[in-house]
């Protein structure tokens, strides 16, 4: 039962968050549209996924709170979360 | 008062002066306050509880706690009643009803004891090999008749009648278990000034001191009632008896079920029957304890047959003496108190596997006159319903009723599991130990190996001080009673069982199901658990899981650690399913969401039906009116005259700032720079993926202010997905996004005669709104934004006015004039309304529509830059193949069709054929009197005019239908420029 710290909000039980996934993937650029038809980086962006034993940063959204996104470091093995931050502060993704 | 044949004329901790009546299949019986369900029928002679889960043998009571693999019994009837209880674990209270399950027509004779005969069989991996046959269909045909046979006892009647509560529990130092080692924990943790829970499964607490098993030691039972006397009365600790911890979960939560009710026969009011207590604790001390496990022979599973323990805890607790002649099997010392505790009630024999006996318990056995068998083995059990003898290997048979065995003890390391710590395998003591610690946990007592009371209470008291020292908490000492050293535990051999001989009694897997599941590759610890469901039941392998495990390992000739050890998972203990909803029945499973117009259509006596979390009105129905009467009505009146509806549910959302434009080109495939000031557009978004995600009006208020509408399904993914777009993508925006769903009030207005209705509201701003135009007014103080657009296809407006004053605008329009006859439209009406319109909802919309599907390619911009531009041209979105959204029309006007149903193009049911698409809506069209559908159909552009037949297997219909467009009414759109 994993509970976040906010930066916002301070410490809160995960049921309050909804998560979406790796927050590492990068999206690709419009110019990327091109390999479509190879399934190339849209496919990866969308689809692939590491799945990782261990550390990871991963994207929860603070959706019955302050409704920031977050990228939470986590280790997806024994579900200790190791930092939380906000997503806005990594500046542009896309 | 009736005879208690097995019950002794004093001692135990039962109260002789308060006699409970209770039955068990309909014959009375008498028992004691203070017993257990379990000793109340030991107590009367009753040996016979059930019969078992495959080969229905008789069965009786095996021990005398949490870890029973027997006596399931069913307790209650009707709404109240429970099944597969352990009759060890039921208090025993006036007036209870406890029934035998799985036997039928009775206990005594049970016609699926012929499952015995024909054993072979049923051994392991039974169902898999031979319901397999004929072909797929085979399982579904015999599966109703294993259903039956094998089993468990039938679920309650009817709703369950009793309350269940939920609690969040915080503190410093939670410990599991009130024996000597928890109850020496929870004492150094309230003398240091900790905020402590100590939690115990029992109703009494004590472990192996109420249990009477560790020994008869009046300064040790004094010294614990003083502990918990203390504890009870130190505000900081709370301690709770009939309180299981069954999971142990991450970040040090730890979930109990505390059972308040059930053993209070008057179940008084406003008592919940179970509390399910959520507990972080900064740090847990498990005293858990140790179950004993049984030494194997044949036709172990006799009733008469029970493991040392519960003897001793049946005499000393419960006075009850269950025979009178006893046998004790062992390989270890612990089982001689077994022995010399019976000695005085019953003659006595001890048969022990070892050579060596120490002296001392040579000479013991000898003063208390129990004869001793050492160096022996039992072969088998002999008896039908109940133990009459055993055979040993030599060949030499002992009378005996009652036969306690002791192979060692395991310690209880489920949690320890749980919390992650991998068990380790220790050779001399036999057992698992809790491997190391991941989450804040701390072993003390028998579950981490100590078996005598004095190592117990000085663990406990230990693991206390360590746990408190990692909070920064000065700890407290505490003094400790002097206790006899115990016997060392160090079992002997375990002889290779012989005959018929269960390993988990519960699930009736047997040595021979081992050597079978061996013998055809299932050799590793998991996939024997599988195959032969062995510890698969409520016991969980308390008892069974080291004898298998010690049983696969001499068969693969191999340490025990080399064949692995079965994880555990929660729940510890059974724990029902209400215990963990708790109050979240019913109502208040999901919250209610409310529009500020619902009292207006409670008013109204509208049928209020669930969208989502939101209550809406679906129709209003008139006397005598059917629902779907009442919204044909309803959109006939559309049409002809003026209607209003409630669209406060659809998602609002307030966009604002310099780059808001930017943000909609970003997130829709529309045009937004060319919107004009006062002006909507219908906007689609996609998702990443190319298919369409949502669709909505947006208006532009003001000159970086728009005012976004999305549908009432995805308003709350909408938000979200925005928030990502700017916190996550693209943080440079300068846009502000607001939730406005709940602060303003939505009314439709929809008809020919709608704008003459809002004339009379609001004179200055109606005449000069054209189609898709946008203005603020006032009505009653407040703002009201007017936007003219329309889902029915009629001249239409919607009005959306701060929550607060929405039910006195709404008045205001239905009294503004008798000429406009205004009546309200529900739900059911709108979806007419907007199928005979072609207007796409989520039921076309479905995550699986491209732009092109959905007849909507023309809205798209031909740049790159929005969400899902990319992916939406990959080529197999632009299959022309795809199904294309259509309009459908029975050939026979009075044929209707459902939603869900497919297209083929076989004019017969019988004839097998692909699907060529489906439909998403269906209705009855008042305007054009017939049965009409929307759907998608491959092809479907090309298709037009041609017919497709409508094939819905559930229904039993098969309707041939016209491939029309999917705009049935107005189709160049008039009515709404009018
Ligand atoms: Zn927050």
């Amino acid at each position: 039962m994993i509970r976040l710290r906010c930066p916002h909000c301070g410490l809160r039980d995960h049921s309050e968050f909804t998560f979406l996934g790796d927050a590492t993937v990068s999206r690709p650029g419009t110019e990327a549209a091109g390999d479509l038809a190879r399934g190339g980086a849209w496919s990866d962006y969308l689809y692939l996924r590491r799945n990782p034993r261990g550390v990871q940063e991963e994207f929860w959204h603070h959706g019955r709170g302050c409704r920031a996104w977050l990228v939470v470091t986590r280790n997806t093995e024994t579900h200790e979360v190791l930092d939380t931050r906000l997503a806005r502060d990594r500046g542009d993704r896309a | 008062m009736s005879a208690q044949p097995c019950r002794l004329a004093h001692g135990g901790r039962i109260d002789r002066a308060q006699a409970l009546r209770f039955s068990f299949d309909g014959r009375a019986y008498t028992g004691y306050a203070g017993d257990t369900l379990a000793s109340a029928l030991l107590a009367n002679g009753v040996s016979l509880l059930a019969r078992s889960f495959k080969y229905h043998r008789p069965r009786g009571i095996h021990s005398a706690g949490a870890e029973e693999p027997n006596a399931l019994v069913t307790i209650g009837r009707g709404a109240r009643r429970e099944p597969n209880t352990r009759a060890t674990a039921v208090e025993l209270v006036e007036g209870l009803e406890a029934y035998s399950q799985n036997a039928w027509p009775s206990l005594g004779f049970d016609l699926g004891a012929v499952n015995n005969l024909v054993s072979p069989f049923f051994s392991a991996g039974f169902y898999y090999k031979t319901f397999m046959w004929p072909g797929a269909r085979g399982w579904r045909f015999y599966e109703r008749f294993i259903r039956r046979a094998a089993g468990m006892g039938a679920v309650a009647d009817g709703a369950d009648p009793d309350r269940y509560e939920r609690i969040e529990e915080f503190c410093d130092l939670l410990v599991v278990g009130s024996g000597p080692a928890g109850t020496a924990a929870a004492l150094t943790a309230a003398r240091s000034g900790a905020r402590v829970l100590l939690v115990d499964e029992n109703a009494v607490h004590g472990g192996a001191i109420a249990r009477g098993t560790a020994g008869a030691d009046d300064a040790l039972a004094a010294w614990h009632a003083a502990a918990l006397g203390e504890l009870r009365e130190t505000p900081e600790v709370t301690v709770l008896e009939r309180c299981s911890a069954f999971g142990y979960y991450d970040g040090n939560v730890v979930g109990l079920v505390e059972h308040c009710a059930g053993h209070r026969p008057d179940r008084p009011e406003g008592i919940a029957r179970q509390r399910h207590w959520i507990v972080r604790a900064q740090q847990v001390v498990l005293a858990t304890g140790a179950i004993e496990r049984p030494l194997l022979f044949g036709n172990n599973d006799l009733p008469g047959i029970m493991l040392a323990n519960a003897g001793v805890c049946y005499l000393r607790e419960y006075a009850v003496c269950a025979g009178r002649e006893l046998l004790v099997y062992t390989n270890n010392d612990s089982a001689y108190a077994a022995a010399l505790a019976h000695a005085a009630f019953a003659r006595v024999a001890v048969v022990d596997t070892r050579q060596e006996i120490a002296p001392e318990l040579v000479r013991a056995c000898a003063q208390a006159n129990v004869s001793l068998h050492t160096g022996s083995a039992v072969a088998t059990a002999v008896g039908s319903r109940r133990l009459k003898a055993v055979r040993l290997v030599g060949g030499e048979a002992l009378p005996c009723d009652l036969l306690l065995t002791s192979a060692g003890w395991n310690p209880t390391i489920a949690l320890h599991s749980q919390a992650g710590g991998r068990p380790v395998y220790d050779g001399e003591r036999q057992c698992f130990l809790p491997g190391s610690a991941r989450e804040a946990w701390i072993a003390a007592g028998a579950c981490s190996g100590a078996f005598d009371t004095g190592s117990c209470l000085a663990e406990g008291r230990d693991a206390a001080q360590k746990a408190l020292a990692r909070l920064g908490v000065t700890p407290a000492d505490i003094e400790l009673p002097d206790c006899a050293p115990a016997f060392a535990l160090r079992p002997g051999p375990q002889p290779a069982p012989q005959g018929k001989c269960f390993v988990d009694l519960q699930t009736d897997a047997t040595t021979d199901d081992i050597e079978l599941a061996v013998r055809e590759g299932y050799a590793s610890a998991e996939l024997l658990k599988r195959y032969t469901a062995l510890g698969m039941g409520t016991e969980q392998g308390k008892t069974s899981n080291v004898n298998a495990l010690a049983l696969l390992a001499a068969r693969r000739k191999e340490p025990v650690p080399a064949v692995g050890v079965t994880s555990f998972r929660p729940p510890y203990t059974p724990v029902t399913m209400a215990a963990i909803a708790g109050r979240k029945q019913g109502a208040r499973i999901l919250p209610t969401r409310q529009t500020p117009l619902l009292g207006w259509h409670e008013e109204q006596g509208a049928l209020l039906g669930d969208a989502g979390l939101w209550k809406r009105a679906l129709a209003y129905p008139e006397r005598g009116e059917t629902r779907q009467q009442a919204a044909i009505r309803e959109a006939r009146h559309v049409r002809s005259a003026v209607g209003v509806c409630d669209v406060s549910t659809l998602g609002k959302l307030d966009i604002q700032g310099p780059d808001a434009c930017a943000l909609l080109e970003r997130a829709c495939v529309n045009r937004w720079s060319s919107l004009a000031l006062g002006k909507a557009r219908y906007g689609v978004m996609l998702q990443d993926d190319g298919f369409v995600f949502d669709d909505g009006t947006t208006s532009r208020i003001g000159a970086a202010h728009y005012f976004m509408t999305t549908t009432t399904d995805r308003a709350e993914q909408v938000l979200r997905h925005l928030e990502f777009l700017l916190q996550v993508l693209w943080p440079a925006l300068r846009v502000h996004v607001c939730d406005a769903t709940e602060q303003w009030a939505g009314i439709a207005v929809a008809g020919p005669r709608s704008r003459e209705l809002l004339l009379r509201l609001f004179p200055d701003t109606v005449p000069g709104l054209p189609f898709m135009g946008v203005a603020d007014a006032e009505h009653a103080g407040l703002p009201v934004r007017i936007l003219r657009v329309s889902f029915s296809g009629e001249l239409g407006y919607e009005l959306y006015v701060p929550s607060s004053g929405g039910e006195a605008l709404l008045r205001a329009l239905c009294s503004a004039g008798d000429e406009f006859d205004v009546r309200p439209y529900g739900l059911d009406a709108m979806d007419i309304l907007r199928i005979e319109k072609g207007h796409l909802t989520g039921s076309e919309l479905d995550g699986n529509r491209t732009l092109a599907d959905a007849g909507l390619a023309r809205l798209a911009r031909e740049d790159e830059g929005f969400i899902g531009a990319a992916l939406s041209r990959r080529p197999g979105l632009l299959d022309p193949g795809r199904p294309r959204f259509v309009g459908l029309e029975p050939l026979d006007p009075a044929q209707s069709i459902r939603a869900g149903a497919h297209l083929v193009a076989a004019a017969s049911p019988r004839e097998p054929d692909e699907s060529l698409g489906h439909v998403s809506s269906a209705c009855f069209s008042p305007a054009l009197g017939r049965h009409i559908g929307l759907g998608f159909l491959a092809g479907g552009d090309e298709r037009q005019g041609s017919v497709v037949h409508v094939a819905d297997p559930l229904a039993g219909t098969h309707v041939a239908a016209r491939v029309v467009s999917p705009c049935f009414v107005d189709p160049a759109g008039e009515r709404l420029r009018a």
